[in-house]
């Protein structure tokens, strides 16, 4: 599904990305961990579109989607959730799902209808499968954060993703919703066969739902595989006991 | 084209260009440091000359004149000018750095109508000629063409200019304070450097910078009150093309701008395969063209960096619910419209036209609301679609079309217009956008003012009247209302289509739109459109209104008053823009009608308004009226 290929991003002298090559299957579900600032975010960029990488090559189902923009990857399939949940502030949740429907349908530059003829039973179906039904009429801008994570993949889940990229999609809830919602993530990659790569700091959620594993630390590769190789990995070792003891302070002060 | 007149024209540019250079390298410096662009900038070089003016002649008066009264009047009037800009940093800017750019722009503009009022008390209306400058008053030949040898001395000043100011920034504590503030503005809070003081004295040198180019302009040009608007229109120019915060980038800008009205001027009327083009006539347009192209290749200017998100920070009001109009809703507008209905029954034929000019301003109001509010677009040039629905409307009546016809011209040359200009505009974003927007505005101005065959230059048109059933202020004011009321309607619809969701989504997280796969550009682009389209409308309208039409009806001052309409009513207050239609208008003819000066009280209170409520004056009224209703 997902191929990356020798990837490389610098910021000014910082090589936020360097030479990643991995790809994820359909079915698949990927976790992509390192400590802050190992490019992880930078990586999820560079695969939809946000960013253009300085070399190397992404590939969807085999076609070049690198140096495209934005908005045209995500129409040939590719979602994605942010590391600081990006919503729609002046509208309730049913709307944001909506603007998301009418965007699926290539509706979106439509001024003669109104965009409450949306079919609002999609819109229920996807919020009740998030788990978030009762906020349908929430106004999003008032939203506890984690159920604007949800929101948000709901979202994403609405454009009817084959590749789903979630950055750090447990951040900011408690271990029984974050569990909850990685079953509905696990549930798509196995039934309905969609690829997801995510970042995550929570190590429980990774090795309980990731069938593989990325490590990256200061935009390099440093270990893949599956989550007990990695697990065992004397490298892997190392970048998280050096900077193990402060991960859950860093994990707030992340950027996008 | 002989050489040597363009030689002579070549001078008179590069002349020119060093005053736009001191000017716009004020505004860009300022910027850099404290990221507000000061719309007051042209205001300070307007007092520059004045002061230059002042001071000279009070010198003259003491020491005779000559080279000392001159050159000490100069120096004085640029030392003023850093005092008044300071001065205005502290009392004003201070309180404004970390609101919305809309808000810094607006209380700006308001130092504009104040200061534009002080220099009339003081100076009076009259155009003051200065002295020539002693030592350059002569003129050297050159090609056989007399160069005055104040040009040639101007166009020294600007390198000059550049030379001290890269020694400032790179060689002295005040420059690496300088870079350090405008590269990382969080570093250099950690470094403990005293911002406050910092920024007062970055204020104070742009504004020296500023008065000094006007005290320098006074041997060329008399000190006049429309100096302010005409210079920083090209300055906006100038440090958009340069690169907002780059001084070298405003000297080549500068340089290029010059050159480029230069070169016009010299090609003179050249014959192509049978058509006569008066290049002399398309200063502005090479000047539009220049700018088009250095943005269509790089959107943030020649030696600009793509700024550090965010570029803009919205306003409060841009996280508030918008809900859909309801029942309720449905009987205000009803009760509005039967209010309006009865209107040509309340009084006198004055308050006809009053009613008239509101619902045109109402109108006009909408369609920058769904811009900035349900678009997310700081305009500050929305009258541009104005008036080219206005001009279009009138030169469709002068060629013999029919209102009807000229009505429907109307909307669709505003609506090219903004597609055009739209194009390049949401390339920008926050302030980089209302820049533009003004620039663009700027030069459809002088457009409608420099082609008089056309235009009928500073004159205007006159004698466009409505159709014979049309005829008389009470029947044309229903149609006024017919009109406005349905195109008001379909904003509010095209506000609650997919489109309009998808607009506001856009504004909200373009992240998000993106993610979901709506073309975020083409998306603001055809907003961008609409909202042209729906200022031609009302542009139309008002040609006929009036009976006549001027460069007036798009120049800045009223780009800016449909900006207060709409920060009065509410960025998302359904009845927001006729809300501030009314207030605005009542206002300022109130004003007008009670002292000469309404333009500084009317900038004093935007001012209050923004200081009182610096995290966004919009609405505030609006919830006012609403929270009156209610107790
Ligand atoms: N837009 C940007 N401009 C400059 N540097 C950036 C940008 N985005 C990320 N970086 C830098 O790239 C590195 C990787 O960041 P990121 O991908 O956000 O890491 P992660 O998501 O793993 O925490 C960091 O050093 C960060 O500072
Ligand atoms: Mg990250």
């Amino acid at each position: 599904m997902l191929s990356v290929d020798r990837l490389t991003r610098v910021f000014g002298g910082v090589r936020a990305v360097d030479d990643v090559s991995f790809s994820v299957a359909a079915g698949e579900l990927v976790a992509l961990i390192g400590p802050n600032g190992a490019g992880k975010t930078t990586c999820f960029n560079l695969v939809n579109g946000q960013l253009v990488p300085d070399t190397g090559r992404v590939l969807l189902d085999g076609a070049r989607i690198d140096g495209l923009s934005a908005h045209s990857i995500a129409r040939r399939g590719v979602g994605r959730t942010f590391q600081v949940a990006a919503t729609f502030a002046s509208m309730t949740v049913r709307e944001n799902l909506r603007v998301a429907m009418l965007a699926r349908a290539g509706h979106e530059g439509r001024i003669s209808t109104l965009a409450s003829a949306v079919d609002d039973d999609a819109v229920d179906t996807l919020l009740a499968r998030v788990g978030c039904l009762d906020l349908a009429d929430a106004h999003c801008a008032a939203l506890a954060y984690g159920n604007a994570k949800r929101v948000e993949l709901a979202l994403a889940l609405a454009d009817r993703p084959r590749l789903l990229l979630m950055d750090e999609p447990t951040a900011g809830m408690a271990t029984r919703s974050s569990a909850r919602l990685m079953q509905v993530a696990s549930d798509l990659a196995k039934l309905d066969a969609i690829a997801v790569l995510f970042t995550e700091h929570d190590m429980d959620v990774v090795f309980g739902f990731a069938d593989r594993v990325i490590v990256l630390d200061h935009g390099r590769i440093i270990a893949q595989g599956t989550p007990d190789a990695v697990r065992a990995d004397p490298k892997v070792r190392e970048v998280y006991l050096g900077e193990g003891a402060n991960t859950s302070t860093r994990k707030q002060s992340g950027r996008q | 084209m002989s050489l040597a007149s363009f030689l002579l024209q070549l001078l008179n540019g590069l002349s020119s260009a060093s005053a736009l250079f001191l000017v716009s390298a004020g505004l860009t410096l300022i910027f850099g440091v404290t990221r507000i662009v000061n719309f007051a900038h042209g205001s300070l070089y307007m007092l520059g000359a004045y002061c230059a003016y002042g001071l000279g002649e009070f010198l003259a008066g003491h020491l005779g004149r000559g080279a000392v009264s001159f050159w000490a009047g100069v120096a004085l009037a640029a030392l003023a000018v850093a005092l008044i800009g300071a001065l205005i940093e502290v009392l004003l800017l201070k309180r404004l750095y970390a609101a919305p750019e809309l808000l810094q722009l607006t209380a700006t503009f308001a130092v504009v109508l104040i200061v534009r009022d002080a220099a009339l008390a003081i100076w009076g209306a009259e155009d003051l000629l200065g002295p020539r400058a002693p030592g350059f008053a002569g003129t050297v030949v050159l090609l056989g063409h007399a160069i005055p040898q104040y040009d040639l001395f101007l166009i020294v000043v600007g390198p000059l200019v550049l030379v001290a100011l890269t020694w400032l920034v790179t060689r002295t504590r005040f420059g690496v304070l300088i870079r350090a503030a405008s590269e990382n503005r969080t570093l250099t809070a950690a470094l403990g450097i005293d911002q406050v003081k910092l920024f007062t004295a970055v204020f104070a040198l742009g504004a020296l910078l500023a008065g000094l180019a006007g005290a320098l302009q006074l041997p060329r040009e008399p000190a006049n009150l429309g100096m302010d608007l005409a210079i920083i229109a090209d300055a906006f120019v100038v440090t958009v093309v340069g690169g907002l915060g780059s001084i070298p980038g405003a000297f080549l800008a500068a340089l290029l701008i010059g050159l480029t009205k230069a070169l016009c001027i010299a090609l003179g009327n050249v014959e192509i395969s049978g058509i006569e083009i008066a290049f002399p006539r398309l200063t502005l347009v090479a000047e539009f063209v220049v700018m088009a192209i250095v943005l269509a290749v790089k959107p943030h200017g020649l030696l600009g960096r793509p700024p550090v998100p965010p570029s803009s920070t919205p306003l409060p009001e841009q996280r508030e619910l918008v809900s859909a109009p309801g029942r309720r809703e449905a009987w205000v507008a009803a009760l509005l419209l039967a209010l309006l209905l009865s209107v040509p029954w309340w009084r006198d034929d004055y308050t006809v036209v009053l009613a008239t000019d509101i619902l045109i301003a109402t109108l006009f109001a909408a369609s920058l609301q769904f811009l900035v509010g349900t678009g997310g677009m700081t305009s500050f040039g929305h009258a541009a679609y104005f008036g080219v629905g206005a001009y279009a409307a009138a030169i469709a009546v002068k060629a013999g079309a029919p209102m009807s016809a000229a009505l429907v011209v109307a909307p669709v040359a505003a609506l090219i217009a903004a597609i055009v200009f739209g194009w390049f505009c949401v390339r920008l974003s926050g302030v980089y956008l209302a820049m533009l927007t003004l620039a663009f505005a700027q030069i459809v101005w002088s457009i409608a003012f420099q082609w008089e065959s056309v235009t009928g230059g500073s004159n205007g048109l006159v004698g466009i009247w409505p159709t014979e059933w049309l005829t008389g202020r009470v029947r044309y004011y229903f149609f006024t209302l017919a009109l406005v009321a349905v195109a008001m309607g379909a904003l509010l619809r095209i506000g609650r289509s997919p489109f309009g969701f998808a607009l506001r989504g856009v504004r909200d997280s373009p992240l998000r739109a993106a993610a979901l796969g709506i073309d975020v550009r083409r998306t603001q682009w055809k907003g961008f459109a609409l909202a042209g389209l729906f200022a031609g409308v009302a542009g139309g309208l008002f040609a006929f209104s009036k009976g006549s039409i001027s460069p007036e009806s798009l120049a800045i001052p009223r780009s800016v008053d449909a900006l207060v309409m709409v920060l009065l009513g509410g960025l998302n207050a359904l009845f927001g823009p006729l809300l501030g239609a009314v207030a605005f208008t009542w206002l300022t003819d109130t004003l007008a009608r009670a002292t000469e000066y309404w333009r500084a009280l009317l900038g004093t209170m935007i001012l209050v308004l923004v200081l009182v409520f610096p995290m966004g004056i919009g609405g505030a009224f609006a919830r006012l009226v609403r929270w009156r209703l209610r107790t």
